[in-house]
């Protein structure tokens, strides 16, 4: 089934039509990677479908209803979790308050005054951390953790609100090759286990083509290939503009 | 006068970043005309050492000498202005300005012991911004960008330059025009030293490499030697 | 009728000169150094104190000696800033963004005592200038020359400005610093240096456009704050750093307030507080601005929140214990003082509460403290109304404040949502100073009396006590609470925040509702403790005294907040009764910020800091 449905996206800023006309979908359990070079439209396009940006035209679908021009906090509540390139956490915050936090606003109790948070959903909390393999650190401090286990807590953090659709922008950036590997390979398992489906934008081409089910390749606001990581690696002005010579080597 | 002096001699320098310490007793070099490359992953604290050359982090002991002269707590406009450019990881160029305006706030006088760059110079290396000189920085694309960053540099006359992750976000093809880019500017003298974690860039581009972890200096040796360590390159680099 | 439309809106023009110039020079030293720089407003007043005195020597009545002394008097004026850069922000360039802006507060407090002593307490007026002492005609109405002139300045001064910034070397280096000043020093410019010259280049400003209002306003020893909240208001409807914007901004005010004086004389603030308010709704980063860093000033990163240890809390009860038994044990003026300190415990506590776990800097929170003690007040006053009707009804006026500024400020960030905090302050004080028979002016509403049953101090006292006592834990609570962490987190991270799908401008905005009717309680309070409440309960320097408290406590503790009031107000209980106590005190200030940049809170982390270095570098050492 189609989870998230893209027709026909416009946005141009002044005069620069950033995105012309894109479209495409993601289905249930589906992990589609979205390539292309700087300046191709993929954050615009990103930045669309999450409700950070609104577009000039087209619409975006959620399981059939239409998200188009939602504020992000109104499609995050609809079922759609993020991951950001540079990881953006609680800073004052424990890892397990971190997850706690979203928890709380899943369930609407925010306007809370008087119980301490602390206690609200903590065995939830760490069951979501268990399974990203962060639960002995559930009580650091989110500033002080490594990069890589910035990465996983974000990624419990994107699960929290039990979402149908989880947007990932370049997972991996700024990650050791071989950690990469990993959180991608975590990120399948967990949602392929949850039937979620996953959009993710990335540069790193072992990345892509090791994990992705399908790959989507833009080029100055348009789609110019869509098809399996085999299919795109072997297109012709995808390696032109895109891979360049050296795509053998990946 | 300092002929015989490495072109830049780290010996045993400790940074730190509050109470945090980010590197350990690192020693390394760089040799006239040579590129080296400062491999890790992220966190390792490659950056953290560029910043520590060329004084955006001041280090806590330990030496830094650059032609033979120490520099080591030096404000960083002093010791850019003596020949040392500086290329950030995040580019950092003024998007508000034009492509002129940044080489502009680049620009210095001419040194008799490097090579000299003037911005018609850049422009036969850089075809590209010579097309958008009048254009605002912040309109071009990350490519565009990374290559402005490292002109603008060279528009300082450095003979040592510091890259601190020239690939980093960039697509492959771009990557391949920088290493291009970096060879190039290693052919007029200029020595480099470089941090990556991308190994497969570091062999295109480096004559020698250093090996980083949690702050201190793991393992050095030529490229050709890494290249058939496999045990060094499993441990530390994971490819 | 044409003609007197010609005419207002000629004379529009004119006041807008001067506006622009100093809210250019603002701008300008904001966006290289990142320093709000509160002095500004005082080298305007100097500009027009010094080109007063040289009119008075230098070929008097002469129209070269005239614009002479004017830009002397500007260039002597942007000396004096050197100096200040140099001798001051110079050394604090690293510190926390509001210790500067504290350090720059301080420079307000010495100038003014400085000019007290120097020029004397008389307001001065102003020479006319020679050459342009008459009036033109203009459709049968008439036009003072010297307005001409003033319309013509401000363009030349905008093109002189464009034309340094776009045609010189220098220009394009405070363009590139203004974006990014660590990478033009690490491309071999030498910051420091051309930190100096901006400072030049901005004081000289402030001071022309002080030195060129001389004929039309004078120079009087309140100008400072008057023209930097106008300032500020420029600085926010143009657009941070933008000097077409300032130019754009200073004149649509002064075109509102020029014909705004022809309707309603009174409502001359009004139209400035709705003219920023529409223009920010509409262009939240100003006319011609762009959206700035996420991050609020001096907000690094944020270490972990906890509850109190059981050390900690042991130590809170001690000290309650100690409150409890004070009346026995202390002699009247202590409980007197104590009091207070109790009260501005409670303001600087709910300051905090906005500025720490809200990441949300206000400069003007002493509006809300005024607004709570002028509503109880008023309430006494004009209605009768009891004491303890009258203080519950002191945090609803201010909360209902809170409410309608916090609407605005809340769609702000940063130093944008800080300077818009003032400017609401300040026309909060302007009208209780304005509107004489409603709010006494200057003369302050007295004799207002406590309820028989609380007459007696001990009594009060610990009704003052119970009170503050109840609203600090009340906003600890509350902090702890999952609201506290919503609030936090779009302070952490907006964009994650938003990604969980945190509405945070509505959190923001509780949080400000909140912080508001807190103040307000203290300010009821405060109404009663005193018998009397003047205008400057509201005023720019209590805002700042509430600033002080939190900063020297620390932000980012929770009792931080608790001890800076306590030393603070007890600092300034010694040193009032001094003739120049402003001069003292703003030396202490400038002192403290220099002596410890990162707060006395911060020392002891400094210490901390040190220790684990050594022992850092000690183990590997003996390795």
């Amino acid at each position: 089934m189609t989870v998230l449905e893209v027709r026909d996206l416009y946005k141009g800023f002044g005069g620069v039509q950033a995105v012309a006309g894109i479209s495409f979908g993601v289905a249930e359990g589906e992990l589609l990677a979205m390539i292309g070079p700087n300046g191709a439209g993929k954050s615009t396009c990103f930045n669309m479908l999450n409700g950070q940006l609104r577009p000039d035209g087209g619409s975006v679908h959620l399981n059939g209803r239409d998200i188009t021009g939602l504020p992000p906090r109104d499609v995050s509540r609809l079922g759609v979790g993020r991951t950001f390139q540079i990881t953006a956490t609680f800073g004052s915050m424990t890892v397990a308050e971190n997850v706690q936090t979203t928890l709380i606003a899943h369930h609407r109790g925010l306007r809370g005054l008087w119980r301490p948070a602390a206690a609200l959903h903590r065995d939830a909390a760490m069951a979501l951390l268990e399974r990203v393999g962060m639960a002995e650190q559930a009580d650091r401090a989110c500033g002080v953790l490594a990069y890589g286990d910035l990465k996983r807590v974000e990624l419990a953090v994107a699960l929290a609100n039990d979402p149908m659709l989880l947007l990932m922008d370049e997972p991996t950036a700024g990650m050791a090759p071989g950690e990469r590997v990993e959180l991608m390979a975590l990120t399948a398992e967990i949602t392929r286990e949850r039937n979620i489906a996953v959009l993710f934008t990335e540069h790193d081409m072992d990345v892509v083509f090791t994990h992705a089910d399908r790959v989507i390749v833009l080029n100055r606001g348009k789609l110019i290939a869509e098809g399996t990581p085999e299919d795109v690696r072997a297109n012709r002005r995808v390696r032109e503009l895109y891979l360049g010579e050296s795509a053998e080597a990946g | 006068m300092t002929g015989a002096a490495p072109m830049l001699e780290v010996a045993g320098i400790s940074s730190f970043y509050g109470w945090a310490r980010i590197l350990f007793d690192l020693s390394l070099s760089v040799g006239r005309g040579e590129v080296a490359v400062l491999l890790g992953r992220n966190g390792a604290g490659k950056s953290t050492t560029l910043k520590s050359i060329v004084g955006l982090v001041r280090p806590s002991g330990g030496s830094v000498a650059f032609q033979g002269t120490e520099i080591a707590g030096m404000p960083p406009h002093r010791i850019v202005r003596m020949g040392l450019g500086y290329v950030p990881e995040e580019r950092r160029i003024f998007t508000d300005l034009t492509v002129a305006e940044n080489l502009e706030v680049g620009r210095q006088r001419p040194r008799a012991d490097a090579p000299e760059w003037s911005v018609d110079k850049l422009f036969a290396l850089f075809p590209n911004l010579a097309e958008m000189q009048g254009r605002p920085a912040g309109r071009m694309s990350g490519g565009e960008q990374q290559m402005l960053c490292v002109a603008r540099t060279l528009m300082g006359n450095p003979s040592l330059i510091l890259l601190d992750e020239p690939s980093e976000g960039l697509a492959p093809v771009i990557v391949d025009q920088m290493a291009a880019t970096i060879g190039e500017l290693k052919s007029r003298g200029l020595s480099i030293l470089l941090s990556e974690q991308n190994l497969r860039f570091a062999r295109m581009v480096s004559d020698r490499a250093y090996i980083i972890e949690k702050g201190r200096i793991r393992w050095q040796g030529s490229m050709d030697d890494l290249e058939s360590d496999e045990a060094v390159k499993q441990q530390y680099l994971v490819v | 009728m044409t003609g007197q439309i010609v005419v207002q809106f000629l004379t529009g023009l004119a006041s807008a000169a001067s506006l622009f110039l100093i809210a250019a020079g603002l701008s300008i030293i904001f966006g290289v150094t990142r320093i709000v720089n509160f002095a500004h407003g005082s080298l305007y007043m100097l500009g027009a104190f010094i080109a007063y005195s040289l009119t008075q020597r230098l070929a008097a009545g002469t129209a070269y000696g005239f614009w002479i002394s004017v830009l002397l008097a500007a260039f002597v004026v942007a000396l004096i800033g050197v100096v200040i850069e140099i001798l001051m922000l110079r050394r604090i360039y690293r510190a926390p963004e509001l210790f500067q802006l504290l350090a720059t507060f301080g420079v307000v407090l010495v100038v003014q005592d400085a000019a007290l002593w120097i020029w004397g307490p008389v307001d001065l007026m102003g020479p006319r200038a020679p050459g342009l002492d008459s009036a033109v005609d203009i459709l049968g109405q008439r036009l003072p020359e010297y307005d001409i002139a003033l319309i013509v300045i401000s363009p030349v001064v905008l093109g002189l400005l464009w034309l340094l910034f776009h045609r010189t070397r220098w220009g394009i280096l405070v363009r590139a610093a203004t974006q990014d000043r660590e990478m033009v020093g690490a491309l071999g410019r030498n910051q420091a240096w051309l930190f100096t010259s901006v400072f030049f280049v901005g004081a000289f400003l402030a001071g022309l456009g002080g030195a060129i209002q001389l004929p039309k306003g004078g120079a009087d020893l309140l100008i400072d704050l008057n023209v930097i909240a106008a300032a500020f208001v420029v600085v926010v409807v143009g657009g941070m750093g933008s000097i077409t914007g300032a130019f754009l901004a200073a004149i649509l005010i002064g075109e509102l307030q020029a014909f705004a004086v022809l309707v309603l004389p009174e409502s001359t603030l009004v139209i400035m507080f709705l003219a920023m308010a529409v223009v920010l709704v509409v262009r939240p980063w100003g006319l011609l601005g762009r959206p700035m860093g996420e991050h609020a000033p001096g907000q690094a990163a944020e270490p972990l929140l906890r509850p109190a240890t059981p050390r900690a809390r042991l130590a809170w009860a001690a000290l309650i214990g100690l409150l409890l038994v004070l009346p026995l044990i202390a002699e009247d003026f202590t409980l007197t003082l104590t009091i207070e300190i109790v009260i501005l415990a409670l303001f600087a506590a709910s300051l905090h509460f906005i500025m720490g776990p809200g990441g949300m800097v206000s400069f003007g929170h002493a509006a809300y403290f005024g607004l709570g003690a002028y509503g109880a007040a008023l309430l006494a006053t004009t209605l009768n109304t009891p004491m303890e009707l009258a203080l519950l009804a002191a945090p609803v006026v201010a909360g209902l404040g809170a409410l309608v500024f916090g609407w605005f400020c809340v769609r702000l960030s940063g130093v944008y949502l800080a300077m818009l905090t003032l400017a609401f302050a300040q026309i909060a004080w302007s009208v209780v100073f304005q509107w004489y028979e409603f709010t006494g002016g200057e003369d302050g509403l007295l004799g207002i009396r406590r309820t028989p049953w609380a007459d007696d101090r001990i009594v009060f006292y610990y009704l003052v006590l119970a009170a503050c006592g109840v609203a600090i834990y009340a906003m600890r609570r509350m902090i702890f609470a999952p609201f506290g962490y919503a609030v936090r987190a779009g302070r952490d991270s907006r964009l994650r925040a938003d990604a969980i799908g945190i509405d945070c401008r509505r959190f923001d905005w509780m949080a400000f509702l909140v912080a508001g009717a807190m103040a307000g309680i203290a300010g009821g309070l405060y109404v009663y403790s005193k018998g009397s409440v003047f205008p400057d309960e509201m005023s720019i320097p209590r805002s700042v005294d509430g600033l002080v408290m939190v900063l020297l406590g620390g932000v980012q503790t929770l009792s931080g907040p608790i001890f800076g009031a306590a030393g603070f107000t007890w600092l300034q209980d010694e040193i009032s009764r001094l003739e120049y106590w402003r001069f003292i005190l703003g030396g202490t200030i400038i002192g403290l910020v220099l002596a410890f940049p990162q707060g006395l809170g911060g020392i002891w982390r400094q210490i901390e800091a040190l220790i684990r270095r050594r022992r850092a570098t000690g183990i590997e050492a003996g390795r």
